[in-house]
């Protein structure tokens, strides 16, 4: 693919997303925005709670209210995994601070546990919730 | 006396000014401080789930909940706004657009996290709402 410069030469262009094949590495590194994205939304659900807490009883009922239909629901289950999700990928870009763990076998072993910690506590959270009765 | 050297001839040596590192140092340690902070808060909201409005008030005027919750949201607002700005930055090239977009982003991280904050005080320190 080449496109032409102000200088009239050819210049080439690098790949975009559409070239690269799916990778389990890759997926994570895409998800660790995505997540990062949902949970800056969950801060401002946390504001609201702090908000509707403040405010006195019949507006913090409404708010929990509003949390516990189907689609708060939803959400909150969705930021429960993102959470797990960008903490367990947020260490694995710690250990790369450090200058561990590059090798694609060890890469791809962490990218793995990354969403199978998610998948697991965000499960074990939400069957906690429901065997409390606050579901 | 006149100084004749050039900017460049006075600058080398020196090193970098060490500020270019902030963002990069404070992402990390504001990572640290939420993988536990984060842990906590989510054992809290199983508490915090079945308790209601009154169970809410009781949590919060422990002192050890109100400090520890206040430091998740602090931390927290400012690790996603490094994290968001970094995101407009690779994104939005257009002047304009990012400058707008960054400006934003500050106001409601630093909003949401002042929001937060005063509502959490008004209720651990008592007083208020029935």
């Amino acid at each position: 693919m080449v496109e032409s410069s102000p200088a009239g030469r050819a210049r080439p262009l690098s790949p975009h997303l559409q070239i690269w094949r799916w990778h389990i590495t890759l997926a994570a590194s895409i998800l660790h925005r995505a997540t990062g994205g949902a949970l800056y939304l969950g801060l401002l659900i946390l504001a609201g709670w702090a908000l509707s807490l403040a405010s006195g009883r019949g507006t913090y009922l409404a708010y929990a209210g509003l949390l516990a239909t189907i689609p708060g629901r939803v959400v909150l289950f969705g930021l429960t995994v993102s959470l797990f999700f960008h903490m367990a990928n947020g260490i694995r870009h710690l250990a790369w601070d450090a200058g561990k763990g590059f090798t694609p076998a060890t890469a791809n072993l962490t990218a793995l546990a990354a969403f199978g910690f998610a998948a697991g506590a965000a499960s074990a959270v939400w069957v906690i919730l429901a065997l409390n009765g606050a579901l | 006396m006149a100084d004749f050297r050039t900017a460049l001839g006075r600058a080398r040596g020196l090193g970098s000014a060490k500020h270019g590192v902030g963002h990069f140092i404070g992402q990390r340690v504001s990572a640290v401080a939420l993988i536990v902070l984060t842990l906590w808060g989510v054992a809290s909201a199983l508490t915090l789930a079945k308790g209601g409005y009154d169970g809410a008030r009781v949590w919060m005027s422990y002192p050890v909940n109100a400090v520890l919750i206040a430091l998740m949201a602090a931390a927290g607002f400012y690790h996603v706004q490094i994290g968001v700005r970094t995101i407009i930055e690779d994104y939005f090239h257009a002047p304009l657009a990012k400058t707008v977009l960054l400006i934003l982003n500050a106001f409601v991280c630093l909003g949401g996290a002042a929001l937060t904050l005063v509502c959490l005080l008004k209720v651990a320190v008592g007083g208020g709402a029935s």
